[in-house]
């Protein structure tokens, strides 16, 4: 049996994983299973957790992109603008660096969320109380703007103009909160 | 120091056993992940940064006290001695891991130890409050008091879709984590742990035992939480968690009632050898203090013992651990020197208690 991932070295080591009744084979050699992280060295040791759990969970979803679509730049090597993390390094501790993270990864986030949140992606629940009023009008925003694109396009130019003053006038409460926040 | 003034300054008001169902629920738990805006998670920010952070915090403490909240103390880590940090710790004030990177780390905690706030752990804030007996709708009060206070002058890490966003994918949305500490002899006994555990699992909850694993725990103490943090709201996550544990508290009363029918003398047996051990041994371990303490407390409960008060579990299952032990003696002891005085301890206690109950 040759190694999976250098097909040079014979395959010495031999891995299960069992992922949500998944099961995936992996043959590989001792270089190259000590190269992909420590996380098969890790899982038994003592410092075991719900994150080296985790990041088994997100290298598996790695993997997959990888098969899938080699043409596109890799994920793992995609950074964070802000903190610099890779994803690889998220892989690897389960952990995000800031909270740009979240936008910077958002494409892999959803696989992930359901998992861990029996299939939730979306938050239901508590707004910050002074930060929440800006969302609750940029929101409403959104949603006139939607309406406003109806009337557009059914010619309804008279309704149009009564959303659109009034979307303006949101938007010049939705700036001034906003502005409010700096001071 | 006298052991009596020793306890009476190691309770927090949790341990006090005078909250609702609290024959079998010891102490409700919640807690709040929080981030700040525009800064790094404590998982790969600078050392700036983190000051800036305890910096921030330490202003808000000093511009404005709400009535509702009362003082908060600021304690930075590094400036504890190691034997105070892990007293820290065993009172379940503070994370260990906390302490692992205590230079940048902080924590502020109200004068009857209801409130801690980590700051720095895995996330900027971790707001935890912990109250006496089943009470989380009225813990999460007391989180949400002090999350709007905090939030009056810091802008948090929010994101409209995703909610509050934190350092861990499994803490986001709502940032909670909901726990009830349950001591629950009746369903050991008589083995129908092994069967609720799984059935609580399915329904997206945590059971651990708090000394050990699943159904093995030590002293018969486990602590349920809520999973899922994302998708669901905050009164929702409470609801279903008290709804499951008033389900449990059912199940163990009639398991308890059960126990005293069926096997009376046996039961009654089984609690004086304990109660025996407990008030006469010499050296005594972890695991057999445990088991010891949870036998008396259930005797307690089923009226069998009616000298010592209801708080004596709690207290000695925090007091008889490593870290108190030694700080009670001043210093290090060996493991073999613990034994000797955790035995002690507990003898001493349980005279105390007495003499003063008569």
């Amino acid at each position: 049996m040759i190694c999976q991932e250098c097909h040079q070295r014979p395959a010495t080591l031999h891995f299960t994983k069992i992922i949500n009744g998944k099961k995936t084979e992996v043959m590989i050699c001792e270089k190259c299973a000590q190269e992909k992280g420590e996380m098969f060295m890790e899982a038994g040791g003592p410092g075991f957790s719900i994150n080296n759990l985790l990041a088994g969970l997100l290298n598996m979803e790695s993997n997959i992109q990888q098969t899938k679509a080699n043409a596109f730049p890799k994920t793992e090597e995609r950074r964070c603008p802000h903190c610099h993390r890779s994803y690889k390094e998220f892989v690897h501790i389960g952990k995000f660096g800031c909270a740009e993270c979240y936008k910077t990864f958002n494409e892999q986030l959803n696989p992930i969320l359901k998992r861990v949140h029996s299939g939730n992606t979306a938050h239901i629940g508590k707004i910050p109380k002074r930060i929440g009023g800006a969302i609750y009008l940029r929101k409403q925003i959104l949603d006139l703007k939607e309406v406003l694109k109806v009337h557009i396009d059914q010619e309804e130019f008279e309704k149009a103009a009564e959303v659109r003053d009034k979307v303006r006038s949101l938007e010049k409460r939705y700036e001034a909160q906003e502005g409010g926040e700096e001071l | 120091m006298s052991l009596e003034k020793f306890v009476e300054n190691a309770l927090s008001s949790w341990m006090s056993a005078e909250g609702p169902e609290i024959d079998i629920v010891l102490s409700s738990r919640i807690r709040l992940a929080r981030n700040f805006k525009d800064f790094t998670f404590p998982t790969s920010f600078s050392n700036e940064e983190a000051n800036k952070i305890i910096e921030l915090i330490k202003k808000r403490i000093e511009e404005e006290v709400t009535p509702e909240i009362g003082k908060l103390e600021l304690l930075e880590i590094d400036q504890l001695q190691p034997l105070e940090k892990r007293v820290l710790v065993e009172k379940h004030l503070i994370s260990p891991h906390l302490v692992e990177d205590s230079a940048k780390s902080a924590c502020l905690l109200s004068e009857n130890e209801e409130i801690s706030i980590m700051i720095n752990e895995e996330d900027h804030l971790r707001i935890q409050c912990l109250m006496s007996g089943l009470q989380l709708k009225e813990t999460l009060k007391i989180a949400n008091v002090l999350d709007d206070w905090i939030e009056e002058s810091i802008d948090y890490a929010y994101d409209e879709e995703r909610g509050y966003l934190t350092s861990c994918p499994t803490n986001v949305g709502t940032g909670l984590r909901a726990s009830v500490m349950m001591h629950l002899p009746g369903l050991v006994l008589t083995q129908q742990m092994n069967n609720i555990i799984p059935a609580i699992n399915q329904l997206g909850l945590v059971v651990r035992g708090i000394y050990g694993e699943g159904s093995q725990a030590l002293g018969n103490i486990f602590q349920i939480s809520n999973q899922i943090t994302l998708g669901k709201s905050e009164r929702d996550i409470v609801e279903d968690l008290t709804s499951v544990v008033q389900q449990i508290i059912a199940q163990e009363r009639s398991a308890r009632d059960a126990l005293a029918r069926t096997s009376h003398i046996q039961l009654e047996d089984r609690i004086f050898r304990s109660y025996g051990v407990l008030s006469n041994a010499r050296i005594i371990e972890t695991k057999e203090a445990a088991t010891c303490i949870s036998d008396v407390r259930l005797g307690i409960d089923l009226g069998y013992i009616k000298s010592i008060s209801k708080s004596i579990l709690n207290e000695l299952m925090i007091l008889t651990q490593s870290g108190f032990l030694q700080k009670y003696a001043g210093g290090p002891l060996r493991p073999h020197e613990r034994d000797i005085r955790r035995a002690a301890l507990i003898r001493e206690r349980l005279n105390f208690t007495e003499s003063s109950s008569s």
